[in-house]
């Protein structure tokens, strides 16, 4: 079964059409990219993934059950919706970290506040943020900031603050984590280091969504690529043919395009 | 006769720290009301707040504490709606200096509030935090921090602003240094004020330079 399926997703922000019926699954494991030029609705996905955007028109499944559904306002109550959240991660392009708490507090902070409606909170806090401690430690050595949890975020260049919001994501345990262009905000020098990390997620088989504007990244690091073009998903498929070898006549002209700029 | 004359400016600057002070205590948290008012989906308490606001920002204080003061009686056609005392005359002030720094408060609050980017509470939402945690645990320190500058300056000006009681009688320390000038031909005192604000306004610099680098520990 997969771990998401997106079905007939519509989304339009006053008269402009940005998402046309989009459809789509991902299986648990596995790593999607998605790319397309600037306005294609990328970005209006993901973010209707994440319920940052309420999509007017479609079905979104997590592991076969229904978390939201257009048509039926019960699944959109507000309470819920934040609870549904938690399937999923997301990495900002503007990473925005929380300025007044460290790296380690950034990391932190979700963990925390949602481990005070834990029943058994009370008897344990000093367990109970102690692993939560432990935990975000460990994240923050995996994506290579073991030495800079306690610096702030102002303290850290553009690449490191991104690994930071990694490790934040990574914190809460979504099913599925999903990148808004990870490295469009970071100097070409910097963005290696965030794209190793995605990398490296990718295999240990973790449950991806990435946008991108990084071809070759997504070539060799996601399992498959989605094409969008004005708000329709135009292919997709395995990543090195849709890439290396497109179909459709709008993906060959995108990524000749691209090529020339690179 | 400098000793008289300290004790009645000290007196006078007791009322003058007493307009201070409540006038902070009530127009801290009735421009935060304001502030959200103007910020409203809700378009008529908008608009509302919008005019009141550009009366009270566009015309002087001093003609504000007037229409205050006898405003209403002429009104009401009462008389004197605030009472022939001092203590009227006060009541009437701390209203004219409450409606005009709540006023002023709101529109720094509004600015900060609206300046932070977006991005702040979308990484709070997909955290899975409820609002009210993203307000209190993201939000608010980042607002107190853009703050705490056009706050200090306004509440410096108002250390000065509230000489202007003066004008319906309320018997802050001008007011008792001017009094020497009538009963003793001294014109001293007056320039002796000055002191008590410097050193007041002195005070108030310092505290707020503490507080400005107590927040340094982060960037917004």
């Amino acid at each position: 079964m997969p771990v998401l399926e997106i079905k007939n997703i519509h989304k339009s922000f006053g008269a402009t059409h940005v998402l046309k019926g989009i459809d789509f699954s991902l299986e648990r494991g596995e790593s999607i990219a998605i790319i397309g030029s600037s306005g294609s609705g990328k970005t209006t996905l993901l973010r209707c993934i994440n319920f940052l955007e309420t999509p007017n028109e479609g079905t979104i499944h997590v592991d076969g059950k229904l978390i939201f559904d257009a048509k039926d306002p019960e699944t959109q109550k507000e309470s819920e919706i934040r609870k549904k959240r938690l399937h999923f991660g997301m990495v900002f392009q503007s990473f925005n970290l929380f300025p007044q708490y460290t790296a380690l507090g950034n990391v932190m902070l979700a963990s925390e506040l949602l481990a005070k409606e834990r029943p058994d909170y009370k008897e344990n806090r000093r367990q109970i943020h102690a692993e939560i401690e432990e935990k975000a430690k460990t994240i923050l050595t995996r994506v290579g900031l073991a030495e800079k949890m306690d610096l702030y975020p102002h303290q850290l260049s553009g690449g490191q603050q991104q690994r930071v919001a990694i490790a934040r994501a990574l914190a809460m345990e979504p099913d599925i984590l999903c990148f808004d262009e990870p490295t469009s905000a970071l100097d070409p020098e910097l963005t290696g280091e965030v794209l190793r990390v995605i990398r490296g997620l990718a295999e240990q088989k973790t449950t991806m969504i990435i946008v991108t504007h990084e071809m070759a990244f997504a070539r060799d690091v996601a399992d498959r690529v989605i094409f969008m073009d004005e708000g329709v998903i135009v292919e997709q498929g395995p990543s090195h043919q849709v890439i290396e070898h497109p179909q459709q006549e709008r993906t060959k002209q995108f990524l000749s395009r691209y090529s020339e700029q690179a | 006769m400098f000793w008289t004359v300290t004790l009645s400016l000290l007196e006078g600057f007791w009322m003058t720290l007493k307009l201070f002070g409540l006038t902070l205590a009530f127009a801290i948290p009735i421009g935060l009301v304001l502030g959200l008012g103007s910020m409203s989906r809700f378009k008529p308490l908008k608009k509302v707040v919008e005019l009141l606001v550009w009366v009270i920002r566009g015309t002087p204080l001093l003609l504000q504490l007037i229409v205050i003061y006898y405003g209403p009686g002429l009104i009401f056609k009462m008389g004197s709606f605030w009472g022939s005392g001092a203590t009227g005359r006060f009541v009437a002030t701390l209203v004219a200096f409450v409606i005009n720094y709540s006023c002023y408060f709101s529109v720094i609050y509004r600015g900060g509030i609206e300046a932070i980017p977006k991005g702040q509470y979308e990484a709070g939402q997909v955290l899975g935090m409820t609002k009210s945690q993203i307000f209190f645990k993201v939000i608010l320190l980042q607002v107190i921090k853009r703050i705490v500058p056009p706050m200090s300056n306004e509440i410096i000006t108002l250390v000065k602003d509230t000489s202007l009681a003066r004008v319906i009688a309320c018997y802050e320390i001008i007011w008792n240094a001017q009094a020497f000038i009538k009963s003793d031909g001294l014109i001293w005192p007056l320039f002796y004020t000055g002191v008590f604000y410097l050193l007041f306004s002195g005070l108030l610099t310092i505290f707020f330079g503490w507080l400005e680098r107590k927040m340094d520990y982060f960037r917004v």
